[in-house]
């Protein structure tokens, strides 16, 4: 029969996570981590051609634009930059842990990194709730074109510039609810590693799985940290509080 | 540290200039990424995947701008 | 009596086809080889079904009226055959059947890095396919393989959500493959692999991975913003709400123009490994080569608008990416040269994947050189839309990439399944591929030169005799596939038994069984020599034939 590799007797000291594909552990470890900056990458792009996008038409409707961003809540959006990148504070010292061995602040980590993650989606619900009740949100409500934009700024055309900040309201639906997609993914993940470390998979040696979804939450906080000052603090002399 | 970055971006809010909450994110970004995701310790290679990464949104929004900018430069009908 | 002088049963060695059976042990395998072998089978099918819309096409052009069927159904069939043929077929080909086979082998490695994600890739395609065939069965979509908006987010009747979802998902499929050949290039070398003696299959591949992986996303996300304007009725693309559809060409096209990058560098990869092996000649000039792979890579990125010349885009990005276009033609041209030079002094000989390199590197230069002229911003004026623009593309799709799909197929068919095709068969099947797709494309750079556009279903009279040519060509084109698939399957069950190397090839592919066992190699191999070590022509000569 095909011998794989090498010969059967060393099949019992190596991991029992290791695959079998791989020459040792520590290959797996470098594969799989330069595997997950390299789906990194390819989410950079993925939001880059959103905010590609979203450049496009600031650059081309700034008044637009920036009085649209009035009708953001900042605080909503300071709060969750806050309540992210502590998340991913929790998550640093999560992977940390792990590499560390101590099962039981990997598992405290981990808890708290979903806590935030998920206290992060909740004050994105109330944003949304908020957007929903003051008839903002242009995809499912057709009173869009009555709302007054008078108030915000000189522009001689209304009818067109209501539909330019339709656009602009577009965007931040578009680019927050992507991100807020990733993030539930990213819930759904962290999950996955504290079930995972319940069950003490996790080890000194063998910590990947801890440290890739690290990587994937760190991402996901990056994007975060760019759509604030883009989405929300575009506009001209205001004040937070 | 996540305070510090914090209290700046809300001091900031006075201003209307985007480029420096850029440079605040700019500065947040890195932080993330060379000590949550380690990139410091991580090799060279992985570092040149997390650079080209960047680079390369660089390079789409600038190649898209190559139109937009110049859009302006010749006499024609303006976009409304 | 007569049991005791029956024949011993020979057992056949054991390899990763024979080594578990059911269905299950190939939908659940983790074999790169078995995920290669279920990725030919659907792109196969995909291939055929978008040769079927060429042929509806083909004959819809043989009058000049638009007689056959009117024009929203022509509009939905250049539509589906763009689709299926670019996304469903083109896109993941040699990689996920080929590269998907061969890289890990070439490597010395046992395996892609991570082999769970190889099986995903192949479901997320089928997904895909299953919504591009939805659209198909549902009615169709009449947007153009190019989905341009206002048309395609506004005004459309036709199924373009269920399509672009389709294709979104099979982005997805690509940009995991991609992902996974970094990773395993980078990581799992056999020992004194150096990247200086990868096989140029590999560094194509490798280049081709970093185009999927930095360009799919984006035209995902332009998709995904296609379906949400229809979906919602709002106005990202739309000039009437402020919408800018030139912003959707842009975005499109920054993963579209490297995309046919995607297509074509791994079937010049190929190239190299046909022309080496039948000149018994390593490569000249392998730095340039793998090099100018990765510059075709990178610098098509960087050329898109040529695709927007007319459409209201400045004039000034016009003149940068006509610039860069002709940058793009030079790695090109460099393998070319390259080529032609390992053939100098080489001891040739012409078997079926010899004569489908020759062709591609014809078909190849004339396709790249007319991209030269459709680079040049005053000729596209002229003949942008038109039928030479189709031209163009079909001869470095066709008369590229897919000869070096065939090449490749028949290079290498004796090693993943153990059996030789008729040889003979095999080269009347390249001279009709070839002979049938010079009759069918070269009219068309004509008639596009004198003004017959593209994607109408009728066109001015004078132009009828090209294009019944034209027709005629694509016929015979088509007896040209249908026989080496045909021949394929045939040799399944009786083509004469392959041994491990049928072509005295070089690479560690050759260097074990065929087919080959499920880890690859019985021993991780050590290099020691470079690649193409073929060393003299002279000393290599081999009876012409195969072994």
């Amino acid at each position: 029969m095909t011998e794989p590799h090498g010969a059967v007797a060393e099949h019992a000291e190596h991991s029992p996570y290791l695959r079998h594909h791989f020459d040792d552990m520590h290959q797996q470890f470098d594969a799989a981590t330069l595997g997950m900056w390299v789906f990194l990458l390819t989410e950079i792009m993925f939001f880059g051609g959103m905010f590609g996008a979203y450049t496009v038409y600031r650059s081309l409707y700034p008044g637009a634009f920036a009085s649209t961003s009035l009708h953001m809540n900042p605080a909503f959006g300071a709060a969750n930059t806050a309540v992210l990148i502590v998340s991913s504070l929790t998550m640093a010292l999560a992977v940390r842990s792990a590499r560390l061995g101590s099962q039981k602040a990997l598992q405290i980590f981990l808890v708290l990194t979903m806590v935030f993650g998920i206290a992060f989606l909740v004050i994105k619900g109330f944003e949304y709730h908020e957007h929903w009740v003051d008839n903002k949100v242009p995809l499912f409500q057709q009173e869009w074109h009555h709302w007054d934009y008078s108030n915000d700024a000189e522009h001689p055309n209304q009818a067109q510039f209501a539909k330019q900040a339709q656009i602009l309201f577009c965007f931040y639906f578009f680019m927050t609810g992507f991100h807020a997609l990733h993030m539930l993914v990213g819930v759904g993940i962290m999950t996955t590693i504290l079930l995972m470390a319940r069950r003490g998979v996790f080890s000194k040696d063998y910590f990947t799985p801890v440290e890739i979804s690290g990587l994937y939450w760190h991402f996901v906080d990056i994007v975060w940290i760019f759509l604030f000052p883009l989405l929300y603090l575009i506009g001209n002399a205001r004040k937070l509080i | 540290m996540t305070f510090a970055t914090y209290y700046i971006a809300q001091i900031d809010l006075g201003q209307w200039n985007i480029v420096i909450a850029l440079l605040i994110a700019f500065f947040k970004m890195s932080l993330v990424i060379f000590f949550f995701m380690n990139l410091k310790a991580e090799s060279a290679l992985t570092k040149l995947f997390a650079a080209g990464g960047f680079f390369w949104m660089i390079l789409l929004l600038g190649q898209f701008f190559v139109d937009y900018i110049s859009r302006d430069w010749m006499p024609r009908g303006r976009m409304w | 009596m007569s049991t005791a002088l029956e024949q011993p049963r020979v057992v056949e060695a054991p390899n990763y086809l024979n080594n578990e059976y059911g269905w299950k042990s190939w939908l659940l395998t983790k074999d790169h080889k078995r995920i290669a072998v279920l990725y030919i089978i659907s792109i196969t099918v995909m291939f055929f079904i978008g040769g079927i819309f060429a042929s509806l096409i083909r004959l819809e052009l043989l009058t000049p009226e638009g007689d056959l069927v009117n024009s929203d159904t022509y509009n939905k069939f250049f539509t589906m055959h763009g689709i299926v043929m670019v996304f469903f077929f083109l896109i993941p080909s040699i990689p996920a059947t080929l590269g998907n086979f061969f890289l890990p082998m070439q490597i010395g490695a046992k395996d892609l890095a991570f082999p769970r994600i190889n099986l995903l890739s192949w479901y997320i395609y089928i997904a895909g396919a299953a919504f591009a065939l939805a659209a198909i069965v549902l009615g169709g979509v009449d947007t153009g393989w190019t989905f341009y908006t206002p048309f395609s987010s506004t005004y459309s009747n036709t199924f373009v959500i269920t399509a672009a979802v389709g294709v979104f998902i099979a982005g997805f499929s690509s940009i995991l493959t991609g992902l996974n050949f970094i990773v395993t290039v980078h990581k799992m070398r056999a020992p004194g692999m150096t990247w200086g003696r990868l096989p140029l299959f590999v560094w194509a591949n490798y280049a081709t991975s970093l185009i999927q992986v930095l360009g799919t996303p984006v035209v995902a996300i332009t998709l995904a913003l296609v379906g949400l304007e229809r979906a919602f009725h709002i106005g990202i693309f739309d000039p009437a709400i402020g919408g800018d559809p030139i912003l959707f060409q842009h975005m499109f096209w920054f993963y579209s123009h490297p995309a046919v990058y995607i297509m074509i560098l791994p079937g010049m990869g190929v190239i190299s490994e046909l022309v080496t092996c039948f000149s018994r000649k390593s490569v000249f000039g392998y730095p340039f080569v793998a090099a100018s792979s990765l510059g075709i890579a990178i610098i098509g990125f960087l050329v898109w608008g040529h695709h927007m010349f007319v459409t209201g885009m400045s004039m000034y990005a016009s003149l940068y990416f006509s610039l860069l276009t002709m940058l793009v033609a030079v790695p090109s041209a460099i393998k070319v040269f390259n080529w032609t030079a390992t053939m100098f002094r080489g001891s040739i000989s012409y078997e079926t994947p010899m004569l489908y390199a020759f062709g591609f590197i014809g078909l190849f230069t004339i396709g790249g050189l007319t991209g030269l002229f459709l680079a040049t911003l005053g000729v596209d004026v002229h003949v942008t839309d038109t039928y030479f623009v189709v031209a163009h593309f079909h001869y470095v799709m066709v008369g590229g990439m897919v000869l070096a799909y065939m090449g490749g197929m028949h290079f290498w068919w004796p090693k993943m399944t153990g059996r030789l095709y008729p040889e003979g068969w095999g080269r009347f099947a390249a001279l009709l591929v070839f002979v049938g797709f010079n009759l069918t494309f070269f009219p068309q750079f004509i008639t596009g030169y004198l003004g017959q556009p593209r994607r109408y279903h009728a066109y001015a009279p004078e132009f009828q005799v090209l294009n019944v040519m034209s027709t005629a060509g694509a016929s015979v084109l088509a007896v040209g596939y249908i026989i080496p698939l045909i021949y394929f399957l045939w040799s399944l069950k009786y083509g004469p038994k392959a041994g491990n190397n049928p072509w005295g090839a070089k690479g560690l592919e050759w260097e074990t069984t065929s087919p080959p066992p499920t880890f690859n190699f019985e021993q991780t191999p050590i290099v020691t020599e470079d690649a193409y070590a073929y060393g003299s022509p002279h000393e290599n000569v081999h009876e012409g034939g195969l072994k």
